[in-house]
């Protein structure tokens, strides 16, 4: 079976996000880019499925020089093989643009099994699995948290507001991870040494027979400008005792703040 | 041409979800929406139109069979692809849930269209709506233009209001097939959870607890408040990576982002990743026995102290009040 990972590199969730003067973008500076959190379940699913039942596992990521080291990371966890798209055009990019990039690439690679995040951290999509499956005509299942593959089906359990959703079918198949699929594994030394060996494969547009027809002017949903959110008021501490303290927040609540 | 707004409402089990009611009400009020029409999908959507007619569309499309018995990706995106061929809207608004999730974007492929996801304000002008939506986990926000000639928007939920019902409103119902199709993925069973009554991100009131609850036993004193205020529970990751509570309950940037009218962090630092999850929820109420718990900073109100001291005279005063009422 071939598996292939969509793995996004996102700014740390520890990053103190600021908006940059022209409103374009975040400003990146002193930003560490780090896998999505998400993407890690992705990444642990697709190399536990292969020591059960062998395969060939690859991670794609597209974007920038941040995606460099967030690949090695996965190779050192035990990823086969890892593919770099790179190219000047596909900067903020909207996830159809960017998926349609990644269906180019997955085509290629002929894979059984299309492993994402549910969510890149940043960005908060929540978009590109069902947009990959839609341009790849695969079946999907989103949001999963229990993934069972044999006989060329899959089995996946999805969260969903109130209840988890069995989902059954075939593969080919996108897959989206949410946190409880499994526990990520951290590179060890041994694998952090093998992936320094291994190569990236690093493709631009050119290379993926794109060039000109996928980039900055096929973007459908474009940000026009980036704000901060408003300042919260500063609050108001709440004094004395016990007793006091329940009576006067319910009375503030009930009467300032009009939320009961 | 491409004109007016066409609403998603979303049905489980042949009930309406109330963030979808709210999307409805919001789409009507965006004057560079257009018309607003809705779209039910469903084993049962004929039935539904009725609960949907007091919100007042102009239309009601359904879509109706056992194909839609249980959500399934295919089959419901091969239903807005005929709805939205039928009703040609500029824009298609939908509930930010996790059917939406799962859906909306595939839809929007399909029409090598915009989507745009979690919007929470709409900065309208000069013809463009201007969908803002909360990036970095709520920590800066973006404006969106639209470059389709359909536009795909989902709304967080608990975010605008539904409506008073017109009981009165009448709008024109036409059903509408979808070319059959066997889709190649099936939901085949739906475990209800147990516990939650109330889906955190529809809540109006959250009560959350961190790691200052000592440990699972602990709950009660939350739950008990919670049914005081009729608010949900939710929780920090700390409490979730101890197995003190399921994920579902976990309120952050790998947990759930939510609004509600009142948030109530109850022994919870306010971690930069949890603070992504509830700085947009309205009044914020802190209770920690730090008074330099970095939570205090985004608080409405704080309460320094021990929370099993504090909590159950809280749930008091509150059942106090629910009873003079
Ligand atoms: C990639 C990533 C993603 C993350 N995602 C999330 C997420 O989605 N959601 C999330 O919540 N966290 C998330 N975190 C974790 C986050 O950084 C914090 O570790 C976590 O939020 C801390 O939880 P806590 O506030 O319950 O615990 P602590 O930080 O340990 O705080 C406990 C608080 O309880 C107070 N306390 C103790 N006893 C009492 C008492 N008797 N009465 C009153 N107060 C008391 C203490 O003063 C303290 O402030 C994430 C971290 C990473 C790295
Ligand atoms: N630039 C990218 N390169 C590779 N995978 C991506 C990229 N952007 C998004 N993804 C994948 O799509 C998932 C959802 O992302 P999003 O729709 O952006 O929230 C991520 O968790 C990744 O698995």
């Amino acid at each position: 079976m071939k598996i292939a990972v969509c793995v996004k590199a996102v700014p740390d969730t520890e990053a103190n996000i600021k908006v940059s003067g022209d409103q374009s973008n975040i400003d990146l500076n002193g930003i560490k880019f780090v896998t999505s959190p998400f993407d890690e379940f992705a990444i642990e699913e697709a190399i536990a499925l292969k020591e059960k039942q062998g395969g060939e596992t690859t991670v794609i990521s597209l974007g920038g020089g941040e995606c460099t080291d967030v690949l090695r990371d996965s190779l050192a966890r035990g990823i086969d093989t890892a593919i770099h798209v790179n190219d000047p055009d596909l900067v903020n990019l909207d996830p159809l643009t960017a998926a349609k990039v990644l269906a180019k690439v997955i085509k290629e690679g002929g894979f059984d099994l299309v492993l994402c995040g549910q969510q890149g951290v940043g960005g908060d999509n929540s978009q590109l699995p069902s947009i990959l499956a839609e341009l790849l005509d695969m079946p999907q299942a989103t949001l999963v948290v229990k993934l069972e593959i044999a006989d060329g089906k899959f089995k996946a359990e999805r969260e969903i507001e109130g209840a988890h959703e069995i989902v059954e079918g075939s593969l080919p198949a996108v897959i989206s991870a949410q946190k409880g699929l499994n526990e990520p594994r951290y590179p060890s030394i041994k694998g952090v040494m093998a992936a320094r060996k291994k190569t990236i494969d690093v493709k631009n547009l050119d290379a993926l027979g794109l060039k000109g027809s996928v980039g900055q002017d096929t973007r459908r949903a474009v940000i026009k400008k980036m704000m901060m959110p408003p300042e919260r008021a500063q609050g108001k501490m709440i004094e004395g005792d016990a007793d006091t303290q329940a009576k006067t927040l319910i009375s503030l609540l009930k009467t300032e703040a009009r939320v009961l | 041409m491409a004109n007016g707004t066409l609403v998603f409402i979303e049905q489980r089990d042949g009930h309406i979800k109330k963030a979808s009611l709210e999307t409805l009400c919001q789409a009507k009020k965006l004057n560079n929406a257009g018309p607003v029409s809705a779209v039910i999908v469903g084993e049962k959507a004929k039935e539904l139109a009725a609960q949907v007619q007091k919100y007042a569309p102009e239309k009601i499309y359904v879509l109706e069979g056992g194909e839609y018995s249980n959500y399934s990706t295919e089959a419901y995106t091969d239903a807005l692809e005929k709805a939205i061929k039928t009703a040609e809207p500029k824009f298609v608004f939908a509930a930010h849930t996790a059917m939406a999730k799962d859906l909306i974007p595939r839809i929007a492929a399909r029409f090598d269209a915009a989507c745009i996801s979690d919007v929470m304000e709409f900065q309208a002008e000069n013809g463009c709506l201007n969908p803002v939506r909360p990036m970095y986990s709520g920590k800066c926000y973006g404006m969106y233009d639209i470059k389709s000639a359909v536009g795909f928007i989902t709304i967080r939920p608990n975010v605008f209001a539904v409506d008073a019902p017109q009981e009165a409103h009448q709008a024109p119902v036409e059903e509408l097939k979808a070319e059959a199709k066997t889709p190649r993925a099936k939901v085949t069973e739906i475990h209800k959870s147990e516990g939650q009554k109330l889906e955190l991100g529809e809540a109006s009131i959250i009560v959350s607890g961190g790691r200052g609850i000592k440990g699972p036993e602990n709950w009660n004193i939350l739950q008990e408040l919670c049914d005081a205020m009729g608010g949900a529970l939710g929780a920090s990751r700390a409490v979730v990576d101890a197995g003190w509570i399921d994920h579902q309950f976990q309120v952050g940037q790998t947990g759930k982002t939510v609004s509600p009218q009142l948030y109530i962090a109850c022994g919870i630092s306010g971690a930069i990743q949890h603070l992504a999850g509830m700085s947009s929820s309205k009044i914020i109420v802190a209770i920690n026995k730090d008074k330099d718990a970095p939570i205090f900073k985004y608080a409405n109100y704080g309460v320094v102290g021990d929370m099993f001291e504090i909590l159950p005279k809280v749930t008091a005063e509150v059942k106090k009040m629910k009873e003079g009422q």
